[in-house]
């Protein structure tokens, strides 16, 4: 691990004039800045320590929805009655996600700015070609191992997969992430690689992020994660999906629905297709089927990953019909 | 009891409780281990210590053609770099078998590459973090050339046999031809990794030409002589001190490269080097289990009787040495077969040479020829259970020799019960449980017992507790916990009153914990020496003229308790500290071995305890003796998300005698667990482009969390067996592995009607 200087933010603004800085790094939980330098891909010349600065860690939930502060601790916000209560799905990711160890420590902030798990990112010393570290060397993976990678949004140019859980619950919520003075809609803050892998969110030198909101809406009470893979915990997932469900009074008509795919994209996946193919439909097995396969339209497979491809819609029509009949269920209404 | 630690003050442990053998006892460093209070290796106070980290290749064969080290010398705190070019002047070692050296010069950071992450170069500074940092900079050239980087390798081809590891008996051939029903398939098992919580490392001093070396070990004399030959000094100036050690699984029985490189450093920097082995790099610096593929042709009658098994295995190893995971080692003995033929092949690819992962050899040999079994079950159309039953091995067909003991049909039929194997419905998919499909599975495992002599000091001190030195070591297994037990049966003493003093190559020979061989050898060894302690404690009590039984005209004593008495009720009670008062002694030490006669000389004595030189196997004597169990296993799977959950098992055991059953279980759940993860997790993934393992840390590397592990019920049916060691009890470390996978294996096929034939049983196998 490189030497760099450590340096304690006093206030928030302090903290973005210390990272607009080359080479400076915000640390928050440490649990991926830890993990990066250790393998030689962050290195930063300063660490501008921010875990101190008061007032971010707030979580707060009222009938306008959910504003999170951005050092709240992961585990804190799936353990909060009121964000379980309203809404069940960002619970469930931050459950579902890492190890209670790396939860105690890790921050909603943090969590949002984690890196890729793609193997060949994270062996610098083996694999000089990645353009998300060395723009323009060339993708390691593409032709690799790549059981893991992302089969939607993914260009020549990169196929990491966005691993995380909570952007995935947050991306069906349409959530605003706040840096700061500006906010930005999460499925803008979170960008495909095109050409530029190396740019993974919109956050720009300096900023830092302070908060994120999550509007109320009627089917969030009614929402879940679902996520899928081989070993029961600390594991990302092979597929995920964060699904909201509003009914009509009737029990079985889709009023509103909103659908985020984990584990399978370069970035958290809003499928829109989905939701559309269902909105003023009456449930059934054979239309939630037939709506989720829409979820991997244009997905690309690079050998070892195909498999998501298959998954993915199954994933969510789990989600969809877990849902559909457990509302169904508590409303009376007939499935 | 107290435990004994090395420039430690000795540190109390435990209660009396159940203190004699086959007492359930809690491991009595569990609680040390616990608080974070064991000294591990890498953890010893030393002063003045330099930090060595390796530079390891980046291609999987070629050559070094040079090696830039201007950037990282220049670091600062950077003492030293070490590189190929240098002539560390060490010449190769003798091997396990105790064949000697060749004379040839070793060279742990060779020139030549012939895998990916092979140590090439090493820095080392005065901090951890210049060294590595230094360690990036260093800038290696190569010459690359072709390589094979596994057996999917389009250029691995077939390999060579193993003469050693042929094995045939009646014919074969000609039963398959003729059998009325016959399966064939083949079984693949990948890289598998030890990923023991403590990572490799080691820290090392020297004092003139004396070496001691702090260094997680299964084996402190063979690893000290192994040194010793390295550096070319005597054996006596190495000292191996390994206390406590955090897993082994079968990777610290030997000394490897990096344990040269920080000896050689520490010598030439004339101070203490710690070298740790970074946890990406504990996947190249010494071998996991080797990848298989193995064939099996099963012939049987229509009602099940077996006819035929032949057996085509092979197994990876590396360019430069020549290791076989075999394939063939369970499948002679689990059943009645009168015509038999087995090949083992091992073929050369670009890995670091494979070794011993727990259960070496019968683990994937039991995967082949117990999922086989299965599926001729179901071309019968016959109960799994009954198939095995039927085919019960009477005898060792292999050897021709009867069994010392074998409790195989009690574990099946036992587990069975225990399982409600009844309840099972026999048709594949017909098992429900909500979305869920439900399966059951057998898998039956086998391990030899291998025999070993050890040596053991028991002394009694003024104060009358008791001692017990050995060099032999505890890996978590509980050698410190089932010595105190044998020594405090034997003496007649509490077990508070024992102290145990273990994990020193300077204090007594002891067998490798390895080979599941080490319990019933040590054991052995203390019972040995604490009954002669005794004994000669009662003969100083009858003979001494100042013992207060002098004249008592008693000819024995009893010794209880840690009470010297006539045993009839009247006459002197004496405790053993007031005795060794009355006898004016500071101590009385006895050492005794179990070698035998010829063996007693100096030199014989040293060849045993650092090589395999006495090492027995299962079949060298009057009978062919082994551990064995049956496991069944429950899982659930998702059929539309190819999930799979082991939702109950149930393993019955034959180990003989179980010294600690509290301990033995652990031992067995420990297997088990492993062997949850090698069914459903654990791959080394290997790029095939450069033979770099991708996933070479635990997070991508999968073993079971504890949420993947359901309760496991597990079952002793075993009866003493004293033909296998002094005690009676058979091997408990190796065989709770040995035949997980298959039962799981074949519960996925139970439930789902697919069989997968390659591990680990991942999602996308399924859907």
């Amino acid at each position: 691990m490189r030497d760099f200087s450590y340096l304690r933010a006093a206030s928030v603004d302090a903290a973005r004039a210390g990272a607009i800085q080359p080479g400076a790094m915000l640390l928050a939980g440490g649990t991926t800045l830890l993990d990066l330098a250790k393998c030689g891909v962050a290195t930063p010349d300063t660490v501008i320590d921010v875990t101190h600065l008061s007032g971010l860690s707030a979580i707060e939930v009222d009938a306008d929805g959910a504003r999170i502060g951005a050092l709240a601790k992961m585990a804190a916000v799936a353990d909060d009655p009121a964000i379980i209560a309203a809404f069940p799905a960002i619970s469930q990711s931050l459950t579902l996600a890492a190890s209670q160890q790396l939860r105690n420590m890790a921050t909603i902030g943090g969590n949002l700015m984690q890196r890729t798990r793609c193997p060949y990112f994270r062996d610098p010393g083996t694999f000089s070609a990645c353009n998300k570290r060395a723009p323009g060397s060339g993708c390691s993976a593409i032709g690799g191992v790549t059981r893991n990678h992302a089969v939607l949004g993914v260009s020549d140019a990169c196929i990491a997969t966005y691993h995380g859980d909570l952007a995935v619950a947050l991306v069906a919520f349409d959530a605003v992430v706040e840096i700061g003075e500006r906010s930005v809609a999460i499925d803008d803050f979170f960008l495909v690689p095109g050409d530029t892998p190396e740019r993974e969110t919109l956050i720009e030198a300096g900023e830092m992020i302070t908060g994120i909101r999550v509007p109320a809406s009627a089917g969030a009470g009614n929402s879940v994660y679902l996520k899928v893979r081989d070993r029961q915990s600390y594991e990302f997932a092979a597929a995920s999906a964060a699904v909201s469900l509003e009914l009509e009074d009737d029990g079985r008509t889709v009023r509103d629905i909103r659908v985020a795919l984990g584990g399978v994209a370069t970035k958290p996946w809003r499928a829109r297709a989905v939701e559309q193919a269902l909105i003023g439909k009456a449930i059934d097995a054979e239309t939630v089927k037939a709506a989720s396969l829409l979820a991997v339209e244009g997905a690309v497979s690079n050998g070892g990953n195909q498999y998501k491809i298959a998954l993915a819609p199954r994933v969510v029509a789990r989600a969809i019909s877990d849902l559909a009949s457990k509302t169904a269920r508590t409303s009376g209404g007939q499935a | 009891m107290t435990i004994m630690e090395p420039n430690r003050e000795p540190r109390k442990h435990g209660s009396a409780g159940d203190g004699m053998v086959g007492g359930r006892m809690s491991r009595f460093e569990g609680e040390l281990k616990i608080k974070g209070a064991a000294t591990y290796a890498l953890e010893y106070p030393m002063e003045n210590v330099a930090h060595a980290v390796l530079v390891q290749s980046t291609i999987a064969a070629g050559r070094v053609v040079s090696v830039d080290i201007s950037k990282a010398s220049a670091m600062p705190g950077v003492l030293l770099v070490l590189t190929p070019q240098d002539d560390l002047g060490l010449t190769m070692c003798g091997d396990w078998a105790g064949n000697p050296s060749s004379g040839e010069p070793y060279y742990p950071l060779p020139q030549t590459v012939q895998f990916n992450g092979q140590s090439i170069a090493a820095v080392i500074a005065e901090s951890r973090e210049q060294a590595s940092e230094a360690a990036r900079l260093v800038t290696v050239t190569y010459e690359e050339t072709p390589s094979v980087t596994g057996l999917h390798d389009p250029n691995a081809g077939e390999g060579k046999v193993m003469p050693n590891l042929v094995v045939n008996w009646g014919d074969a051939e000609q039963a398959l031809a003729h059998a009325e029903v016959t399966i064939e398939a083949t079984y693949e098992t990948p890289r598998e990794y030890h990923v023991a919580m403590e990572p490799h490392g080691l820290m090392t001093t020297w004092e003139g030409d004396a070496l001691t070396i702090w260094e997680p070990s299964q084996w402190s004399h063979g690893m000290a002589r192994m040194y010793a030959e390295w550096f070319g000094i005597d054996y006596e100036n190495v000292r191996i001190v390994s206390p406590y050690i955090g897993g082994g699984f079968g990777s610290k029985g030997q000394p490897l490269a990096y344990g040269a490189v920080a000896a050689a450093a520490s010598k030439k920097l004339g101070r203490p080097v710690k070298l740790a082995v970074t946890r990406p790099q504990n996947f190249t610096s010494y071998g996991g289990r080797a990848a298989t593929r193995q064939t099996i042709a099963l012939g049987a009658t229509k009602d099940g009787i077996l006819q035929a098994i032949r057996h085509r295995g092979m197994s990876e190893t590396s360019v430069y040495a020549d290791y076989a995971e075999q394939t063939g080692a369970a499948t002679p003995v689990l059943y009645k077969v009168e015509n038999f033929s087995s090949e083992h092949r091992i073929v050369a690819v670009n890995t670091v040479t494979p070794g011993a992962l727990r259960g070496p050899g019968k683990n994937p040999s039991a995967y082949g020829i117990e999922c086989a079994m299965e599926e001729l079950a179901y071309v019968l159309d016959m109960d799994p259970l009954a198939l095995r039953l039927k085919n019960y091995a009477d005898h060792d067909y292999q050897s021709g020799k009867p069994w010392s003991t074998r409790r195989l049909r009690e574990a099946l039929t036992e587990g069975a019960a225990a399982f409600g194997w009844d309840k099972r419905s026999h048709q594949p998919r017909s098992m429900r449980d909500g979305n869920q499909l439900v399966g059951y599975g057998i898998g039956c495992g086998t391990f030899p017992v291998i025999r070993a002599p050890s040596e053991a000091i028991i002394r009694i001190l003024a104060d009358g507790r008791v001692e017990v030195v050995s060099g032999s070591i505890d890996m978590g297994q509980g050698t410190y916990t089932i010595l105190a037990q044998t020594a405090a049966e034997a003496m007649g003493v509490s077990i508070d009153q024992v102290v145990v003093q273990l994990g020193d190559s300077r204090l007594p020979g002891s067998s490798i914990a390895g080979g599941s061989m080490l319990a019933g050898s040590i054991t052995g060894a203390v019972h040995k020496a604490a009954l002669a302690a005794r004994d000669e404690l009662v003969g100083l009590a009858l003979n001494a003229p100042n013992s207060p039984f002098a004249g008592s005209g008693a000819n024995t004593l009893s010794v209880s308790g840690g009470e010297i008495s006539t045993g009839s009720g009247d006459g002197p009670v004496v405790t053993i500290a007031e005795m060794m008062k009355a006898l004016g002694r500071e101590h009385l030490e006895i050492r005794r071995n179990t070698l035998s006669d010829d063996a007693q000389e100096a030199a014989e004595q040293r060849k045993a305890w650092t090589t395999m030189a006495r090492v027995m196997g299962p079949t060298m004597g009057d009978y062919s003796m082994h551990s064995w169990c049956a496991h069944f296993a429950e899982v659930r799977v998702d059929e539309e998300f190819g999930t799979v959950r082991v939702s109950r098992m149930v393993s019955a055991f034959d180990c003989g005698r179980l010294y600690n059953p509290k301990l033995v279980e652990s031992q067995w759940r420990g297997g088990i667990i492993m062997g949850i993860g090698q069914a459903l997790l654990e791959e080394g993934i290997v790029d095939p482009r450069n033979g770099r393992t991708v996933n070479n840390n635990v997070g991508d590397y999968l073993v079971p969390t504890n949420a993947d592990i359901p309760d496991l019920t597990v079952i002793s049916v075993g009866v003493p067996d004293l033909n296998a060691s002094a005690l009676g009890g058979k091997g408990v470390g190796e065989v709770g592995i040995v035949g997980v996978a298959p039962a799981i294996a074949n519960a996925v096929y139970h439930a789902t009607g697919k069989r997968v034939r390659d591990l680990p049983i991942t999602l996308e196998k399924l859907i």
